[in-house]
């Protein structure tokens, strides 16, 4: 091989394409972000133009995406030892760590001002909150230090449809608050349960997840405790005015469906467990992701409903 | 070994530009379309001329005052 050659073939792995920079915003969490503050907006009592109402749609995605940015940047050495996170462009070396620092900045000022700019101040505050906790209180302060990370940088997932809803009207209220708490709620047994099946990652990485830190019978019984938490904050905001009979039926059977896929996974154990490859682990964070987009999608349909004399309390 | 002219990095090096020339060009629209809306609403522009008209003081339909801002008072003459 020439020296060209040599060259090529040193250097062609590292030039990032265009793709490598999305894949820094975690499209995959953008699109759960996207869907929930447009549900936040959408049920606000008070309607934006649609072109003011898809901007802030769009700059609350890609604040979402520049916290994404940041934490590839200063979880880099952790997600190069997990292999769910190993390909990620910073680990890999298709992206320098430096390189999507500057991007998660860049994207966090740009879309800060753009939703102040398109929406109100208020939304844009709580925009830059967001991000805020997710890259500093989360990703460098709590993720390494406790095992309750998942519990309190939850809270930055949560913040979106809240987002959503200030934007629409510019202040808050019990709606608001309601749909971030059922997101916040939701969070610690969604990832936990993932944690129990993908247990090796955390371990090796270092990552205090409580299936590390406090055993996994210990993480069984938070995620039925956290499942139990969640029922009353799912039913509050079905009776709110946000939600209808519609979302009151629907609350009740996912929570339903929830609480026996927690108490199933509090019966079980490790043996059990490893003998069905996880099976009852893996179905409810499956579930767990239907229940969020079907508690959301409820919400909605009740808005959309409301014009007719159908949805609504 | 010859040079290839394209060359799997200059795929990705045109990808990367083209990308961001699109999201560029993206950005500018989306700008445009907001400008618009806010500027077809026009309640905020009502003071482009630094004069007050009847309609911005809260609370009173009388004239206000090109200077203090306030509504003018009927015995100075305003």
């Amino acid at each position: 091989m020439t020296d060209i050659g040599a060259f090529q073939a040193e250097t062609a792995p590292q030039e990032a394409g265009f793709g490598d920079y999305v894949q820094l915003l975690k499209p995959r969490v953008m699109s759960l972000v996207v869907f929930t503050a447009l549900v936040g907006l959408l049920v606000a009592p008070v309607s934006l133009h649609p072109v003011e109402a898809f901007a802030a749609i769009l700059f609350i995605a890609l604040g979402a995406g520049a916290s994404g940015a940041l934490n590839m940047w200063w979880d880099a050495d952790i997600d190069a030892v997990m292999r769910r996170t190993r390909n990620r462009p910073v680990p890999a070396g298709r992206v320098q760590g430096g390189e999507a620092l500057a991007v998660g900045l860049a994207l966090s000022g740009i879309s800060i001002v753009m939703l102040g700019l398109a929406t109100n101040l208020v939304a844009a505050g709580l925009l830059a909150f967001t991000i805020f906790f997710y890259a500093v209180v989360y990703s460098v302060w709590l993720k390494r230090s406790t095992p309750q990370n998942i519990v309190i940088g939850g809270a930055a997932g949560a913040f979106p449809p809240m987002i959503g809803w200030v934007a629409a009207t510019g202040s808050l209220s019990v709606e608001a608050c309601l749909m971030f708490a059922l997101i916040f709620m939701w969070t610690p047994p969604h990832f936990w349960a993932l944690a129990l099946f993908m247990k090796e990652d955390y371990h090796n990485a270092g990552v205090p997840m409580l299936t590390v830190t406090h055993g996994r019978k210990s993480t069984r019984r938070h995620i039925l405790a956290y499942t139990v938490l969640l029922a009353p904050v799912s039913v509050w905001a079905a009776l709110t005015s946000i939600g209808g009979p519609l979302t009151l039926a629907v609350a009740l059977g996912l929570n339903g469906w929830f609480l026996i896929g927690a108490a199933r996974i509090w019966r079980r154990g490790e043996t059990q467990a490893e003998a069905d490859k996880y099976a009852v682990e893996k179905a409810f964070f499956r579930f767990s992701l239907l229940y969020l987009f079907l508690h959301f999608g409820a919400f909605l349909a009740e808005a959309a409903l409301k014009p007719y004399g159908l949805g609504g309390w | 070994m010859a040079l290839n002219p394209t060359h799997e990095l200059h795929g990705r090096r045109f990808s990367r530009n083209l990308g961001v020339a699109l999201c560029l060009a993206f950005f500018v629209a989306l700008v445009f379309a907001l400008t618009v809306v806010k500027v077809k609403r026009g309640d905020p522009m009502q003071g482009y001329d630094h004069t007050v008209r009847p309609e911005m003081v809260p609370g009173t339909g009388r004239a206000a005052d090109p200077v203090t801002g306030g509504p003018t008072d009927g015995a100075t003459g305003g």
